[in-house]
């Protein structure tokens, strides 16, 4: 039976390490809206969503309750809207419509955000594609709820160089769209390589089409409680370490599993995958910054820095895999600058560059996140900043991604401010010498020659 | 068997046991197991009850225990015994 030591150290890490469940995300399909009449596959998408998702946020709030651990956020993933949209929308403007409508159906049924404005376009683009992504900017300054990502690449396809470049403008307009308050709507855009179908958390999630009609994944959290274990650890050598951190990604892990369980089971809804990633947030001690100097580093961005994320992220994996029977997502450590204080940190003391960040990135997910740039950043640096990141991704046959936040009329040394669990970020200096001939080029980069397994 | 647990921290004071055994008898919860400890004045117990009795709805009960706890002046949480048995045991 259980006994009090157990019972006292799961509630010490609920109620002072923040251990929580980062989020419950529902995956609904949207193939079966499609129509080629705009007003009608507007009225089936908001049919459709409020239907499948009436009852998640009472039902996430119900199962935080009984078992007395929170769960930050209810969210929704769709098909990406570029399919869906395909046969009614012939502009960009028509796209803007669908994303009217899934801000409304999010806001109806109280998710916090609705995931799927997506295009996936890792080796051409369609013209519904380049609609919906010409879309974007507009379509993210006039919701508050929808968040959008565009899939530029894959090991197996090779980077799309015309949709990269395409993205670096993208970017910039949508900063300059909600220049207003710090370029907010770039923190709702993610450009990925190697996007997958399963992921729950934002802003990248959306539902693939390789997935049922609906399904509940799960994303843990806890890097506060791996931190608390890590303070027992000190001065010891790497094997405790790493014994360490796999026992506490295993019971973190756990409270997932239990949750995601509970809510398929109530929900009705088949149960998809756990993200075994560990998410920062703002708050004091919720950071994996403050892991990595835990284990020994000064500040992050240090020597040693990329050589500890790796380990940090290989352990949680270890630990969390035996934990679950169904691992998918994202699953590894997150580095959102603006996310995690400890980031916020290195960077104002000048210990973390966006370089560092970079190779930070070959290790652990999911790429450059939530970074804030100068304002004046050209559209042709940041498509270079993106296939950088891209080629990582492509090369290392893992997913990586871009949120980057050209915050407008701000430059080096100011703070762009997002807030909630967003949070705020110093503007980093980005490397000033052009890309422009290289991103210019048009076309694709080839599969690397690894991608030839058959 | 639908198992909860109850933990009980904050200052020691008279009766707290006492005002938490009524509450249940009067709600049909059966006690299954009791341990407790006292550390530098600070009362901590916990509870394993079988809830299956209960006519209340579960979150009736949490919510009616919170109130408890404030009343007494010390923390009283009620969860399902899964997350402890998920967290700690293969």
């Amino acid at each position: 039976m259980i006994n009090i030591f157990e019972v006292n150290e799961t509630n010490q890490m609920i109620e002072r390490e923040n251990l929580d469940v980062r989020t419950i995300t529902m995956g609904i399909s949207l193939l079966e809206c499609c129509d080629s009449d705009l007003d009608a596959l507007n009225e089936k998408i908001y049919r459709r969503i409020t239907a499948q998702a009436k009852d998640l946020v009472a039902t996430g709030e119900a199962i935080a309750r009984d078992f007395g651990v929170p769960i930050v956020n209810k969210r929704i993933s769709v098909t990406p809207i570029a399919l869906i949209g395909g046969c009614a929308c012939k502009k960009p403007e028509d796209f803007v419509t669908i994303a009217k409508t899934l801000d409304r159906a999010a806001n109806d049924v109280g998710v916090n955000f609705i995931g799927g404005y997506s295009a996936l376009v890792s080796k051409g683009m369609t013209q519904a594609d380049e609609n919906l992504i010409r879309s974007i900017p507009q379509a993210l300054a006039a919701t508050e709820k929808v968040c959008s990502s565009v899939n530029v690449g894959s090991t197996k396809t090779g980077l799309n160089m015309d949709a990269v470049r395409l993205m670096g403008e993208i970017v910039k307009e949508t900063a300059e769209a909600t220049k207003e308050r710090d370029s907010l709507g770039c923190a709702k855009l993610v450009i990925f390589c190697n996007a997958p179908d399963d992921n729950p958390f934002m802003a990248g999630a959306f539902h693939g089409v390789t997935e049922a009609d609906a399904i509940i994944n799960v994303g843990v959290s806890g890097p506060g409680v791996v931190k608390e274990a890590l303070k027992a650890a000190r001065g010891q050598n790497f094997e405790v370490l790493c014994e360490t951190i796999k026992k506490t990604a295993f019971k973190i892990t756990r409270v997932g599993q239990l949750v995601a369980q509970e809510a398929s089971k109530r929900l009705g809804v088949p149960f998809g995958i756990i993200d075994l990633s560990l998410a920062p947030t703002p708050a004091i001690g919720d950071s994996v910054a403050e892991i990595l100097e835990e284990i020994g580093l000064e500040k992050v961005g240090a020597p040693g820095t990329t050589a500890a994320l790796a380990m940090l992220n290989d352990q949680v994996k270890k630990g969390g895999v035996m934990a679950s029977s169904y691992v998918g997502g994202l699953s590894g450590a997150f580095i959102p600058v603006s996310e995690d204080q400890g980031m916020i940190d290195a960077v104002t003391v000048g210990a973390l560059s966006i370089e560092k960040l970079e190779a930070m990135t070959c290790v652990c997910s999911v790429g450059l996140d939530m970074i804030a740039i100068p304002g004046d950043t050209s559209a042709s640096t940041i498509a270079g900043i993106i296939a950088d990141e891209a080629a990582i991704g492509m090369v290392n046959q893992k997913t990586t991604a871009v949120r980057l936040i050209p915050v407008i009329g701000k430059g080096v040394g100011e703070t762009a401010e997002f807030g909630g669990l967003l949070g705020y970020a110093p503007v980093i200096p980005v490397n000033r010498y052009s890309c422009e001939g290289f991103v210019g080029r048009g076309g694709r980069i080839p599969a690397p020659i690894h991608s030839f397994k058959n | 068997m639908n198992k909860a647990i109850i933990t009980v921290v904050g200052k020691d004071t008279v009766g707290i046991i006492a005002r938490v055994c009524t509450y249940l008898a009067e709600n049909h919860v059966n006690i299954l197991d009791i341990s407790q400890t006292i550390v530098q004045e600070y009362f901590n117990m916990m509870m394993i009850v079988d809830v299956n009795g209960a006519e209340k709805p579960f979150e009736g009960m949490v919510g009616d225990l919170e109130k408890l706890g404030e009343d007494i002046g010390v923390r009283i949480h009620c969860q399902r015994e899964e997350i402890f048995t998920a967290m700690h045991r293969i």
